[in-house]
This record gives structure tokens, C-alpha cells and sequence, in this order.
């Protein structure tokens, strides 16, 4: 089976084509644009909301797209156990959508920040991240200005205690310090997933490390993951 | 026709950088006495209706939807008759 990936375009989006290109290109899977008037996830097997900037991030990040018509049909693509990847503006929007507990904050030093970053992998038996090394620091560029994810004491024992914290910001050697942490996230988290682990959200871009020619692949480890644990 | 003036605070507990950020440029400034700086929206928009119930229940759905993240903020808002 050839899995196919549905890519959200919002107004404002700009890794669509980042992660279509990753994808498709790189990666051999089939992959749509999925328009945000639109309605229908044309068969789509795992839908990407791709990082940019959606309406702007007027009002607070990810909180208009969450209206979008294709939303509903992604919300109930995802509560009937449909893969789902937010990534950045993507992991925003699933925060606004109630797919995923929590809010995110602009960053502690008000910086947008750009860089690659180390990141641990915490659950790895997870559909996205099984058969990863612990052992293994992944390197995955961030690009955000509001990457400070924050959650009540309620909502942070949930997800420690569900596994649901799936990446911690880190150094290279894995240590989690607050000089390891680009925004300010509650303890360093990177990426969570859902109580069902079907939605992920990240604040990295997987999808700009996934190409030899660029030197970096860890982000295509979770795509594949993914595929070779569902869909194969 | 009401107008909904829309006060949205972020809750104490939740860090505010960019106030943070804005009272240095008050230090700077050379005021000494300024602390506590919050930075919160103020929204204002027009309701089609006649009725202040109908208008005050409207107005609270487009808050707690959609202007203010019930997680983080708290919103207060007063209808004027116009």
C-alpha cells in the first residue's frame, strides 16, 4: 500500500511545500495539498498541518485556522483515529483545536529563534518515533517566535503520566537544562502526542531535515516511522 | 445595535515576555517606579441586535470560542447601546 499524505495549505502556510517536497520527493510518498476551504481530505492517510504563519497569527497563533472548514474534517479525521502531524504553526493549531492539552506562549527571550536543535526522544513506542534509539539525539532545525509551550500542573501529570511528552529540547550529549530549551517550553518539551497517539504535535520541522544533500535525515525518522509501523 | 467592548488578561500566573520586555524601555526611560507591566487586548465590535440578552450571549460565544483561550485568559466585556 502506498501511503498518502494530505498537506493543509492556510493562508500564511509556508513549509506546505517544504513538507510536500520532503515528502514526495525525498521520502517517494504520495502527497495532496489540502486546501483550507476545502472540506474533503481526499483519502488522505495521514494529514500534515506544515508550520508558516496561518491568518497572519493574528489574534494568537493557530487560533483562526482552527475555524478553517477543512478543520472540522481533519477534527473528525482525528478523533476517529486518523494520523494527524502538526508541526510549529501546525503544533499551534491542534493546541487551539483541543486535539492536543495545552497553549504555547510567545518565547521566554522574545526572539524569533532559528536553528538546529538536539532533541531526545522520550516514548519511543509511539507510531512515530518506534524503533528510535533513546540513545539517540535527533538534530532538527526550530523556527518560531512562539514555541513556549505551557500547560497547568493538571494537564503536565497527565502527560507525564499517559507518556504523552514525546521530544525534550536537549544538548548533544541529552542532558535537558534550561540552557538546552530555545523558548522557555515547560520542561524543555519539544513534541507531544495525544492520549490515543494519533496526533503528534512538534514545534521542530522534521520536514527540513529530511534530505542527505542537506545533511541532516533525523526528521525523516519519524515519517517513516510512522509508515512502517501503520501502513506496512 | 450594541457596541461590545472586549477586555482579554492573560491570568497572573501566565508569564507575560513582552511586558517583561517593555518595562526595561521604562528603566531606560529613566522611570523608576514601574512595575508589573501586562500587556492585554482590548477588542471592539458592533452587534446586530435589538435585544441585550440575545447580544450579551453572542458576544460571550465569539469570546470563549474564539477571542480569548479559556486556558489562559480571562475576558470581561460591557455592551453600549449605539
Amino acid at each position: 500500500m502506498k501511503v498518502k499524505f494530505g498537506v493543509v495549505v492556510f493562508p500564511g502556510s509556508n513549509c506546505d511545500h517544504d513538507a510536500y517536497y520532503s515528502l514526495k520527493k525525498v521520502l517517494g510518498y504520495d502527497v495532496n495539498f489540502l486546501w483550507h476551504k476545502d472540506t474533503d481530505l481526499q483519502n488522505s492517510d495521514v494529514i500534515i498541518l506544515p508550520g508558516g504563519f496561518s491568518y497572519g497569527d493574528y489574534l494568537r497563533t493557530g487560533a483562526i485556522a482552527r475555524f478553517s472548514p477543512v478543520m472540522n474534517s481533519v477534527i473528525s479525521f482525528a478523533v476517529q483515529g486518523g494520523y494527524v502531524i502538526g508541526i510549529c504553526n501546525g503544533f499551534q493549531i491542534l493546541l487551539e483545536a483541543g486535539l492536543l492539552p495545552g497553549v504555547m506562549l510567545k518565547n521566554k527571550a522574545l526572539q524569533f529563534v532559528c536553528k538546529d536543535v538536539y532533541l531526545t526522544v522520550e516514548n519511543k513506542d509511539t507510531v512515530f518515533t518506534k524503533g528510535m534509539s533513546l540513545e539517540k539525539k535527533l538534530i532538527i532545525p526550530v523556527a518560531h517566535g512562539d514555541g513556549n509551550y505551557f500547560a497547568n500542573e493538571e494537564t503536565l501529570k497527565n502527560l507525564i503520566e499517559n507518556k504523552q511528552i514525546v521530544f525534550k529540547y536537549s544538548s548533544k550529549n541529552g542532558e535537558r537544562k534550561e540552557s538546552d530549551n530555545p523558548n522557555g517550553s515547560v520542561m524543555n518539551i519539544a513534541g507531544i502526542i495525544n492520549k490515543e497517539g494519533n496526533v503528534l504535535g512538534m514545534m521542530p520541522h522534521p520536514e527540513r531535515s529530511c534530505n542527505p544533500v542537506l545533511g541532516k535525515m533525523d526528521g525523516a525518522l519519524i515519517f517513516n516511522s510512522l509508515v512502517n509501523n501503520i501502513f506496512n | 445595535m450594541y457596541k461590545a467592548k472586549v477586555l482579554i488578561k492573560r491570568r497572573p500566573s501566565i508569564l507575560d515576555p513582552q511586558g517583561k520586555a517593555v518595562e526595561k524601555g521604562a528603566q531606560h526611560l529613566g522611570l523608576k517606579n514601574i512595575s508589573q507591566t501586562r500587556i492585554d487586548k482590548y477588542i471592539e465590535f458592533l452587534v446586530d441586535s435589538d435585544e441585550e440578552k440575545a447580544a450579551q450571549e453572542e458576544v460571550r460565544l465569539y469570546c470563549s470560542k474564539l477571542l480569548a483561550n479559556p486556558i489562559m485568559e480571562d475576558f470581561e466585556f460591557e455592551l453600549e447601546k449605539v
